[in-house]
């Protein structure tokens, strides 16, 4: 065909189309256009909730917020023990949640037999798992203590179970993804050497995995730093006037706070859920911001 | 000029010349070095068959590997001599659905036999890739992970990892940057480090799978001067794709190729011809190798 047309027709000639592109035909335009504004409406709406938040609460967000206890009088009212108590859950919860995912995850990807009907099972159920709505797991825990004879169930342990078993599929799953990103080429390298499968395993496959594994725990924790319903089920008091102190002391923390003071029919509290709103969202922006920079920094080198 | 004459000048000097008649000139210390017909095998493949899943990967392979000597394994793709490589060690047990059939012995013994630890079987039988695969790790970490994780009797690792580099012939390039990440190096440097990483656990037998392929010319040549370095202590297995690397630096060498199912289309590797690489390069016995050797196929 080239042959009999070279002649006819430069390369030159058979490049150029009329002066319109097939990327700007009108089908093309629309749909192009569709994306932008699906895109704009996200980033619209993620925009008014913060502009309006801080317009709200951008007056209380002060060291009284930090250093107060929740008060009748909203002048004198802080978050202090909704913060302190937030840092006490995640902490427990990430003390139990991370080991924990981790090993599981380690023994799926490392060691378990892929192939066995067993393992297919656990694997499609920790999928499941990931979507199961956070109250289902707020139930779990409050059945749980009530077994083990726990009467008040607002502590901080408990809230921790009920947080570490609804972010412990997404620790599981984002540490497969992490070990499983380690060539395979490493760990055959230290196996070939005569070390043996634990040892590859502690050695260099989970070192090379942790940027990754850190990545998704840290993201895993921000989910639970925002929930509230789990919570909530287990009883969680609105108003907390000391500083939680212990694994079994009584706490709330800043998303039951905030959901606490909007019940509030003055203005004020408001004002001061908007507050605690930006700090909450603060931290969880730090939070998600850590994790990329620990990706960015340990960017694969292979 | 042959890269190997002047590492190879000693040797010749302490033993003098006893090489057949026939020998070209470039490939002239390979006959001084190996003359017996027999090799005698520090490794050897008795009637090996090896399958994934139902799949009969490389059939019938009877091959001895020589004490102190560089077998080259070639031929085209798919013939099957990188798994006969990986079965050398029991790296194919990491392979799912992968077994051995027939035996390879080390000194005689079975490394598929009962009783056999495949963990040990790897700490003497040590393997290098295709790809440099330096550990996430200094350069010294490096060196000092085998013995460290074999648990190697060590009076000081720096001093094991000092001779082990410059055993590698590397040591003058990194002496100053041991606690550098291995990632700095140069790709054939990093392969030089992984040969290195081998020999720290003082293995008996180096596999090596095609291990200049990523690298360019210059790089390769090092890596067989070195290879040629090391053969007087270890036995080295190298699987390659270039046949002049093996006329090069191997003492015998054995030629697979594909044997392909008229009805499946499946390809099982066979061997076709092993013999010392100056009668495999020079006057090949089956007209398949010949065929392969002179650029007629694969």
């Amino acid at each position: 065909m080239t042959t009999t047309t070279t002649t006819t027709t430069t390369p030159h000639q058979r490049l150029a189309t009329d002066g319109r592109s097939r990327e700007r035909n009108p089908r093309s335009v629309i749909f192009l256009v569709a994306l932008w504004l699906s895109l704009f409406i996200a980033l619209l709406t993620l925009l008014t909730l913060i502009v309006s938040t801080f317009i709200d609460g951008a007056g209380r967000l002060d060291s009284r917020l930090f250093t107060e206890f929740p008060s009748s009088r909203p002048q004198q009212a802080g978050a202090r023990p909704a913060i302190l108590g937030s840092l006490w859950v995640i902490g427990t919860t990430a003390v139990l949640a991370i080991p924990l995912g981790i090993a599981a995850a380690v023994h799926l990807e490392e060691f378990a037999d892929r192939h066995s009907r067993f393992n297919r099972f656990v694997e499609v159920n920790i999928q499941n798992l990931a979507a199961i709505p956070s109250i289902i797991y707020g139930m779990l825990a409050v059945g749980f203590l009530g077994l083990l004879g726990v009467a008040n169930k607002n502590i901080v342990i408990g809230g921790a179970v009920a947080l570490a078993l609804l972010i412990l599929p997404v620790v599981i799953i984002s540490t497969r993804e992490a070990l499983r990103a380690v060539p395979r080429e490493l760990r055959q390298g230290s196996l070939a050497l005569g070390a043996t499968g634990l040892q590859t395993t502690w050695r260099i496959t989970l070192p090379a995995a942790i940027p990754g594994i850190s990545t998704g725990t840290i993201l895993a924790l921000s989910r639970a730093l925002g929930e509230a319903a789990p919570l909530l089920l287990l009883g969680a008091l609105v108003f907390v006037s000391f500083d939680p102190n212990g694994l079994l002391s009584g706490f709330t923390t800043m998303p039951i706070q905030i959901f606490g003071w909007t019940n509030n029919p003055q203005a004020e509290f408001r004002e001061l859920a908007a507050a605690a709103s930006l700090l909450l969202v603060g931290i969880l922006l730090a939070m998600n911001a850590l994790a990329i920079v620990i990706r960015n920094r340990y960017q694969r080198r292979w | 000029m042959n890269p190997t004459d002047r590492t190879l000048e000693p040797s010749v000097k302490e033993a003098p010349a006893h090489a057949a008649p026939t020998t070209a000139p470039s490939a002239r210390w390979r006959e001084e070095r190996v003359t017996k017909d027999a090799p005698t095998p520090v490794l050897e493949c008795v009637d090996v068959d090896v399958r994934y899943g139902g799949f009969v990967a490389v059939r019938d392979v009877s091959l001895p590997f020589g004490h102190n000597e560089i077998t080259a394994l070639i031929g085209p793709s798919g013939c099957g001599k990188s798994t006969i490589l990986r079965s050398l060690n029991r790296m194919n047990d990491l392979v799912d659905g992968a077994r051995v059939d027939g035996k390879v012995q080390y000194w005689g013994q079975d490394i598929y036999g009962p009783g056999v630890d495949p963990i040990e079987v790897r700490r003497r039988i040590g393997m290098v890739f295709q790809k440099p695969n330096p550990f996430p790790k200094s350069i010294y970490d490096n060196v000092a992970y085998g013995p460290r994780v074999t648990g190697m009797d060590v009076d000081s690792m720096d001093d094991l990892v000092e001779q082990t580099l410059r055993r590698a012939a590397l040591w003058d390039e990194v002496k100053d940057k041991l606690k550098q990440s291995a990632y700095g190096l140069s790709g054939g440097q990093q392969q030089r480090l992984c040969i290195a990483r081998t020999i720290a656990v003082e293995p008996d037998v180096i596999l090596m799978d095609e291990p200049c392929s990523a690298l360019d010319p210059i790089a390769t040549l090092r890596i067989e001067e070195l290879m040629v370095e090391l053969r007087d202590r270890y036995t080295i297995v190298i699987v390659t794709h270039n046949m002049q690397q093996a006329a090069r630096i191997a003492d015998r060498t054995a030629f697979f190729t594909a044997d392909v199912d008229e009805t499946s289309g499946d390809r099982t590797g066979v061997l076709v011809e092993f013999d010392l690489t100056s009668k495999i390069f020079e006057n090949p016995s089956d007209s398949r190798t010949e065929d392969y050797i002179t650029g007629r196929f694969g």
